[in-house]
């Protein structure tokens, strides 16, 4: 490299290395940030999603993906009082008059209006009877005028584009009043309004996180994957730490070829077991219970051993000698200096099963089947997203609310699944 | 490997104490392993033994008392079965996208991180392996969403961005099925990412040196350096990635709550056993499935493991 090209600046070189070296520290992490962006993507759709409600999520197949609803204003309106009241047009004898809504008595059709012209004194109707200037007038009949118009976006002949609402929409005409000035009056436009635009404004769902929490009873499900992950935690590190100490400690004859057998456990596949295991717990009643799911984990497991196994060999063995030559026994070492020297390891170990616990589908789904009230998070929300197929924005819901947890473990614990991954991979 | 040296070292003072110390130590030693031992032949052996014994009868779950022996009539069966001609097709056409992916992936993504030009590398680390926490239903869930053909984004971004307004009918079509179970997949490719990763930062940095000096390229040191010592990574992310094939059950069957759908693309051979045995009850038909599946799978472990002979490559000359 140094040789090719005699250079006239002597800095330059070094300058130009520089430069290469920025420019590619640039280009790879920006690559690396897309593709992070791309990979975790599904989490901004997930959470998107969780905040719209079908209508707004049948929209977003056109259009933005925010959760957006159209924008409408409501008119006309008539102020009085510090109040924002409904016009309704009103045939009086053989006037009509615009009249604002103050009051209305449901129960004795009863109700109170103002004239928009002369907002002077209050007029009351009973039973379509009324006084007016004096004069009682019947038949009164009172038509809504106030509405929720639809706003749209609207280019103009001058080029630029109004956010004008639709009081009345003709096949190729639309007349427009403009929503910052109604006093202004109505605009008429000439064209299609379908090809217009609506006004979209952000309104977020908010209720769809608790509506899923209570509908498919989180609190419930998460007793539930608790109590099993932490029974099954319990009792695979109890029997993981024992026979990885039996491994790493113990002259045991054919011990190579019990590891080996051991090791190959992980690569059977598991339905070979599962079928008689099942018809086994089904005869003795352990189906619909959580003893298939938590009573095998007091057996030892072939991935933990393996990984406790291989901390412990890296343990030094004066300590266990010396305490040997003390007169401690087997238990003793186990408890006082093996297990003190390896919380990192067992950490990392609980938290595996922990996350494996809760991720389970398959086996609590067979064993648990038929039984709502016993069943984790993966199954529960499964089944709940079964009978909801129709609500999207739920099943998206449950699905976030179902993995925050794992998730949230993983970046507080980071540190224990690294070092779980490097014991691993030192040997493969 | 050094560490029996150990061993040896610790069983030393056992054997010049006398043979009874020795012989207690074994004991305690057998107790310590009691549980895996006990666990090994309770969960594993004896059910193995089982549903072999299954395969060759009746027994039906839900006439428990009336086993009858049938001899072969259910690998007979087996060979009539056409959903077993059905779901081992789903599987085989999974896996040609699957296998490539499941081995170039980690090694590229691996390569990312291991580059010395990518700045906050545990930054993105975290983030390519995170995904791998999330439990497989949400994530079918999610991705399910997001591969929808209307609302979804990534047709979505076909249309708004390249312009492709008819994008793939992703969860509906015989054929598009596949690459999106693959798709929802490689939320699950953080962990032999970092296997991978492990494997690359423990190649010797004298290596790299060298072969510099020798001016060789950046491709030429990554196809002649980097590949061969993480050889034995790549192996044990195929043998895992082959292994998973055989048991791919969870997201296809959330995705399509086991229907098979779109017309029997989805109808993985787990999901025919699962069918078979936990649905329909049939433990002697569903043992025939099991040990084929399990033939199978031993049958591909122990041809990759013939082969690795002349790909893998092991620094220590050991295995």
């Amino acid at each position: 490299m140094a040789t090719t090209t005699p250079n006239r600046y002597p800095a330059s070189p070094f300058f130009n290395k520089q430069l290469q070296r920025f420019g590619a520290t640039g280009l790879i992490t920006l690559f690396a940030l897309i593709l992070a962006l791309v990979f975790l993507m599904p989490f901004g759709y997930g959470g998107i999603t969780a905040f719209k409600d079908k209508e707004q999520i049948t929209r977003s197949a056109k259009g933005s993906i925010l959760p957006l609803d159209p924008s409408y204003y409501t008119y006309p309106t008539f102020e009085y009082d510090g109040e924002t009241l409904d016009v309704y047009e009103v045939e009086a004898g053989d006037q009509t008059y615009q009249w604002a809504l103050v009051e209305e008595n449901k129960d004795t059709g009863q109700a109170t209006y103002v004239d928009i012209e002369q907002p002077g004194e209050l007029i009351t109707v009973t039973s379509g009877a009324a006084v007016i200037n004096s004069d009682v007038v019947e038949d009164i009949k009172a038509t809504k005028l106030t509405a929720e118009l639809e706003i749209f976006k609207v280019p103009m002949e001058d080029g630029s584009i109004r956010e004008l609402a639709a009081v009345n929409k003709t096949r190729k005409a639309v007349t427009f009043v403009d929503p910052d000035n109604p006093e202004a009056g109505t605009i008429e436009w000439e064209g299609r309004w379908r090809e217009l635009d609506m006004k979209m404004v952000f309104a977020p769902r908010t209720g769809n996180f608790k509506e899923a929490w209570n509908i498919a009873d989180f609190p419930l499900l998460f007793r539930n994957t608790l109590a099993i992950a932490a029974i099954g935690l319990t009792g695979t590190l109890i029997s993981s730490v024992c026979v990885a100490y039996a491994f790493s400690r113990f002259p045991i004859p054919g011990k190579n070829i019990i590891f080996l057998v051991l090791i190959g456990t992980i690569i059977l596949p598991s339905q070979v077991r599962l079928v008689p295991t099942y018809a086994f717990f089904s005869k003795i009643g352990w189906t619909g219970t959580w003893l298939p799911l938590t009573v095998p984990h007091f057996f030892a497991n072939a991935y933990n051993v393996f990984l406790l196994r291989q901390y412990f060999m890296t343990l030094p063995r004066e300590m266990d000698e010396a305490a040997m030559i003390d007169g401690a026994g087997p238990l003793t070492i186990l408890m006082r200096i093996i297990i003190p020297q390896s919380w990192p390891v067992i950490v990392a170990v609980g938290l595996f099963h922990f996350v494996y616990a809760w991720n389970d589908y398959f086996e609590p789904m067979i064993y648990l089947l038929g039984n709502p009230d016993k069943v984790p998070i993966s199954v529960g929300i499964q089944q709940f997203n079964f009978i909801y197929d129709q609500q999207p924005h739920l099943i998206q819901a449950t699905s976030l609310l179902a993995l925050v947890v794992p998730v949230a473990i993983f970046f507080f614990a980071q540190r224990f699944f690294m070092q779980g991954v490097v014991i691993t991979g030192v040997e493969k | 490997m050094t560490a029996s040296s150990g061993v040896v070292a610790l069983e030393q003072p056992a054997k010049t104490q006398g043979m009874s110390l020795d012989k207690k130590r074994q004991i305690w030693g057998w107790i310590f392993l009691s549980p895996w031992i006990f666990g090994f032949f309770a969960f594993t052996a004896l059910p193995m033994v089982a549903s072999l014994l299954f395969s060759f009868t009746d027994f039906d779950l839900n006439a428990a008392d009336e086993i009858s022996f049938i001899g072969l009539r259910n690998y007979q069966h087996l060979s009539e079965d056409p959903r077993v001609d059905e779901s081992l097709m789903a599987t085989f056409k999974f896996s040609l996208i699957a296998l490539p992916l499941a081995i170039s992936l980690p090694v590229l993504l691996a390569s990312l991180l291991n580059s010395k030009h990518l700045l906050g590398k545990t930054i993105f680390r975290t983030l390519f392996y995170m995904p791998y926490m999330v439990p497989v239903v949400s994530a079918t869930y999610i991705w399910g969403g997001v591969l929808n053909s209307e609302t979804g984004w990534i047709n979505r971004f076909l249309e708004e961005v390249i312009g492709l307004s008819n994008g793939p009918d992703w969860l509906f079509s015989t054929t598009w099925i596949y690459p999106a179970l693959n798709i929802i997949g490689l939320w699950g490719i953080g962990n032999a990412m970092l296997y991978t990763l492990a494997a690359m930062q423990g190649v010797p940095t004298e290596l790299y040196e060298a072969a510099r000096v020798d001016g060789a390229s950046p491709v030429g040191t990554f196809r002649h350096i980097t590949l061969p010592m993480i050889s034995p990574v790549i192996f044990y992310n195929l043998i895992l990635s082959v292994i998973g094939l055989f048991r791919y059950f969870d997201t296809p069957f959330i995705l399509k709550e086991g229907s098979g759908d779109p017309g029997g693309a989805t109808m993985f051979f787990n999901i025919h056993l699962y069918k078979t045995a936990f649905s329909f009850k049939q433990m002697g038909y569903g043992s025939t499935l099991a040990w084929l599946l399990f033939a199978m799978a031993m049958g591909a472990t122990v041809l990759l493991f013939i082969t690795a002979r002349y790909w893998v490559y092991y620094a220590a000359g050991e295995e």
